[in-house]
């Protein structure tokens, strides 16, 4: 068994990072909209994606939830496609579409075959400016992204206790509000709303053009300028300075109690800085924490309460550092039946503080930036995950050299970057713990 | 520009992309058959192990014994404990998938060129030599155990759960492959080595690879890696009618939006009328956004965010099923408008319009799957399972597009059956 793990060691040393954005091109339209293309010649099939710089949080107060709304409403009519005929075309041509909205961006994609790229560019193109929509759509639409809200949100416990430790955790900053919105607002949402949106935020030169798959650049960029860049850019876009937070000054704590709670657990977040543009170090130092806290089973948090104490049937810490603004770091403990949640959160704080007290495992860290450096292989496999990839970061203010970097950013970080990320950020001070429990458990009465 | 649309709408005959998928069927020295796809342009491995009959063949009282059995494999082999099997692997960087269903269990592996050897010694301890210590057993059960607790509380579950037990009985797919909390309780050590021995056996193998590697150096690879496993297998489960009377059940549960499962019998995938079936589905609720049910209950009414139908050919009973969420106050309109929309399809069929919309989408969708190392290895695991040829892929389409609209309403009439589509319903539902 030595020699096996010697073996192994001297592999991962011999590993050299392979990188995934040799097949990445990337420009600018005269109007501002920038244009990825990520190149994969396996298929002849490509994803054709729309991110816009404007999601959830670029909303206005009273209106939670209505850059979701629109991105419905995308679906409806232009002034030359009927309500439901983009959907249609693209299916008729045998493709997939679909679209999603986060708290930093929105996008809209089709998969087809590689030869209807064009009439699908020209599709989205249409509806970035010509959307128009009539009160019918609003109330139907209306009612679909309250159901939806019903089935993420009012029939999860888990759900409705994070929306209540975003609230809690972001005081200022509209993280603290739910993307699908809060059902009371969602209700009044109107057509006026959604247009509001719309003109304010969906224009070339607040869009990124994302096309991965069986393409090339030459050819992307004349159909870009053809469909897309003949589009006026809005004169009036705004920087995206949102509302920040208050500094934190104490801790904050909830406990949410639900009967159809089956498994309890303390979960706790802690504001934490995002990957900035050019400053990538802390954000990747904080990656590996959680990596080594709670990514798996031989993560600290894993070894300490599942196989040592035996007091945990889950662990995990997660860090997302691809965010507009302050992010957070998250630990959840779940515990073994009969373990009580203050025991469960008391075992978390002692693990943590032992991690942050003890040495951290190199051979560990190792093994950390090899899988990372395997994953820049394995993302190869899959250019939808690389077209996201590079979606999200462009909607989060970083740039493609910032993607590229950020596989190097991650092999250079040492064991005392990760100490400094943790002391930065296990500050209970800027934390929100929560326990989800059922009032029946012995939890309730705590 | 309208005009233009419309014009690009009506040319599309023929839709472009063919799948184009070079598959080699390999046969090691030792007697193993594969299905290969060499793919020397990433430097790594995709490879798909399919054992046929998977959580099926828990022994009687034993329910639960195979999916534990499964979540031990990489919980320490050989001389590795679990977290020293973990530490091999995380070191390595390979990737280790192990998962049961109701009909196979199967092992998804992906590893680097690099350390091709390492990895598959690190494959083969799980697969060949599982240690099952008492220490992980009660663990892993204890994460069973939880997951189990959780499902009784979620609404989806539950209406799985109702809709299989009414639906099948006493046969395994009428109760959840997890086990109850006093079975998989229950479970001992020497059950889990009978599980082990009974499942992932040679003569329910099924396996296919894709990527950075050659026929020659499959072969041996999966003689070395599966050669000692054993030779046959627990008993396989016998075919089983599926009991559906038509009726609409409520299992209450305080909830805000209720789910509503829904089925009736299925196709089998090797009948005749399947590329029919599979068709008519897709017009009815299979295709998105463009299905009739999503158009009358969602885009129409708003009474949901999604309503899906789909067709389940599992290997001893085939069922063709749906689900809806709406809320409690509006889920029996969903219901009603579902069951209207069942029937009108079983009377009057599809046009040739909305059959021609299913072809060009189900026809211009498929090549779209064959998108990764990863997916077209589960494809063929898949294809070999259910005993397709190795040119099927050149020839799907064909079979797609031959389906008339006499056929298609022939199949409609003697399949759809309105007086058997059967509800469950998990919620407070108003009116059901």
């Amino acid at each position: 068994m030595l020699r096996f793990l010697t073996l192994m060691l001297g592999l991962t040393l011999a590993t050299s990072p392979v990188h995934a954005f040799e097949q990445v091109t990337d420009f600018q339209l005269d109007n501002g909209m920038q244009v990825v293309v990520i190149e994969d010649h396996r298929a002849p099939v490509v994803m054709n994606m729309v991110w816009y710089r404007a999601g959830s949080a670029d909303e206005q107060p009273g209106v939670s939830g209505v850059a979701h709304f629109l991105e419905h409403l995308l679906f409806k009519g232009t002034d030359t496609l009927e309500s439901g005929e983009f959907s249609a075309t693209v299916a008729a041509n045998g493709g997939r579409d679909n679209a999603f909205t986060s708290y930093d961006y929105t996008a809209y994609f089709q998969r087809v075959a590689a030869d209807r790229l064009e009439l699908m560019m020209k599709m989205e193109a249409d509806r970035m400016v010509n959307l128009r929509l009539d009160e019918a759509d609003i109330l139907t639409e209306r009612d679909v992204i309250i159901e939806e809200r019903n089935q993420r949100t009012e029939n999860s416990p888990g759900a409705l206790m994070r929306e209540q430790m975003d609230g809690v955790q972001y005081l200022n900053h509209r993280y603290g509000v739910p993307i699908i919105g809060w059902r009371h607002e969602m209700e009044q949402l109107s057509l006026q709303d959604a247009l509001d949106y719309y003109t304010t935020y969906y224009a070339p030169n607040n869009a990124v053009l994302v096309v991965a798959g069986d393409v090339y650049p030459d050819d992307v960029r004349a159909l870009a300028e053809t469909y897309f860049g003949v589009l006026p850019p809005n004169p009036d876009l705004e920087p995206r300075d949102r509302p920040q937070e208050p500094p934190q000054t104490t801790p904050r704590r909830l406990v949410f109690e639900d009967a159809r709670v089956a498994q309890p657990y303390v979960t706790r977040s802690y504001l934490a800085p995002e990957r900035n543009p050019g400053d990538q170090s802390t954000a990747a130092a904080l990656t590996i924490l959680a990596e080594l806290l709670g990514g798996g089973t031989t993560s600290f948090l894993n070894e300490r309460l599942q196989f040592d104490q035996k007091l945990a049937v889950y662990t995990g810490a997660f860090y997302r550092g691809t965010s507009l603004d302050t992010t957070s770091f998250n630990v959840t403990v779940v515990p073994i039946q009969g373990v009580s949640l203050q025991e469960a959160e008391d075992a978390m704080d002692q693990a943590l503080a032992d991690f942050m007290a003890s040495e951290i495992d190199e051979a560990h860290v190792e093994r950390i930036k090899m899988q990372l450096r395997a994953s820049q292989i394995y993302a190869r496999d899959s250019v939808e995950s690389l077209a996201n990839r590079y979606g999200r970061a462009l909607t989060t203010s970083l740039t493609i050299a910032d993607v590229q970097e950020w596989p190097d950013v991650l092999q250079a970080v040492t064991i005392e970057d990760i100490r400094a990320a943790g002391e930065l950020v296990f500050n209970e001070r800027q934390s929100v713990t929560g326990w989800l429990t059922s009032p029946t458990s012995e939890e309730g009465s705590q | 520009m309208r005009y233009l649309l419309i014009a690009a709408l009506t040319v599309i005959l023929t839709l472009p992309a063919r799948a184009e998928v070079k598959i080699q069927e390999v046969t090691s020295p030792g007697g193993i058959t594969a299905w290969l796809v060499e793919e020397p342009s990433i430097p790594f491995v995709a490879l798909e192990l399919r054992f046929q009959g998977g959580a099926s063949l828990d022994a009687p009282g034993k329910r639960g014994a195979t999916n534990l059995m499964i979540g031990l494999l990489e919980e320490g082999a050989g001389e590795l404990d679990s977290q020293g099997f973990a530490r091999a692997t995380e070191a390595l960087a390979a990737r280790f998938g192990y998962d049961v269903g109701d009909d196979n269990a199967s092992i998804s592996a992906r590893f680097l060129t690099e350390n091709r050897d390492e990895a598959l010694e690190l494959l083969r301890l799980s697969i060949i030599e599982p240690r099952f210590e008492e220490v992980a057993v009660n663990r892993v059960r204890q994460q069973v155990l939880a997951g189990i607790r959780s499902s009784q509380n979620d609404p989806n579950d539950i209406a799985s759960r109702a809709f299989d037990a009414a639906t099948f009985g006493d046969h395994p797919y009428g109760s959840a492959l997890q086990g109850t909390i006093d079975s998989v309780g229950a479970l001992t050590r020497d059950d889990i080595v009978a599980a082990h021995k009974g499942v992932l056996t040679r003569d329910r193998l099924y396996v296919a690879a894709v990527g950075d590697i050659t026929a020659a150096e499959l072969g041996p690879m999966l003689d070395e890696l599966l050669a000692n496993l054993p030779e046959t297998g627990a008993a396989l489960p016998d075919k089983v009618a599926p009991m559906l009377d038509g009726s609409t059940s409520v299992v209450e549960f305080d909830t805000p939006q209720s789910v509503a499962l829904f089925g009736q019998v299925g196709m089998e995938r090797d009948d005749d009328d399947f590329f029919a079936a599979y068709l008519l589905n897709t017009i009815l609720g299979g295709g998105g956004f463009e299905s009739r049910l999503m158009e009358e209950v969602r885009v129409k009414r708003g009474l949901t965010y999604g309503v899906y139908s789909y067709l389940v050919p599992k290997d001893w009973a085939a069922l063709y099923l749906g689900s809806v969420s709406s809320a409690n106050d509006r889920i029996a309109e969903a219901v009603d408008v579902i069951r209207a929309e069942w029937s009108r399809m079983a009377a009057e069929g599809v046009t040739q319009e909305e059959l021609d919309e299913a072809k060009a989408l189900l026809t211009g969708a498929y090549p779209l799957r064959f998108d990764g190392n990863g997916s077209i290895a589960q494809i063929m695991a898949g294809m070999q399972m259910q005993g397709l040829p190795i040119d099927y892929i050149a020839t799907r389409n064909d079979k797609v597009n031959a389906v008339s609209l006499e056929d298609i309403n022939r199949v409609a009439s003697e399949f759809l059956n309105p007086d058997e589509l059967t509800f469950v319903v998990v919620g407070k539902p108003d009116g059901v």
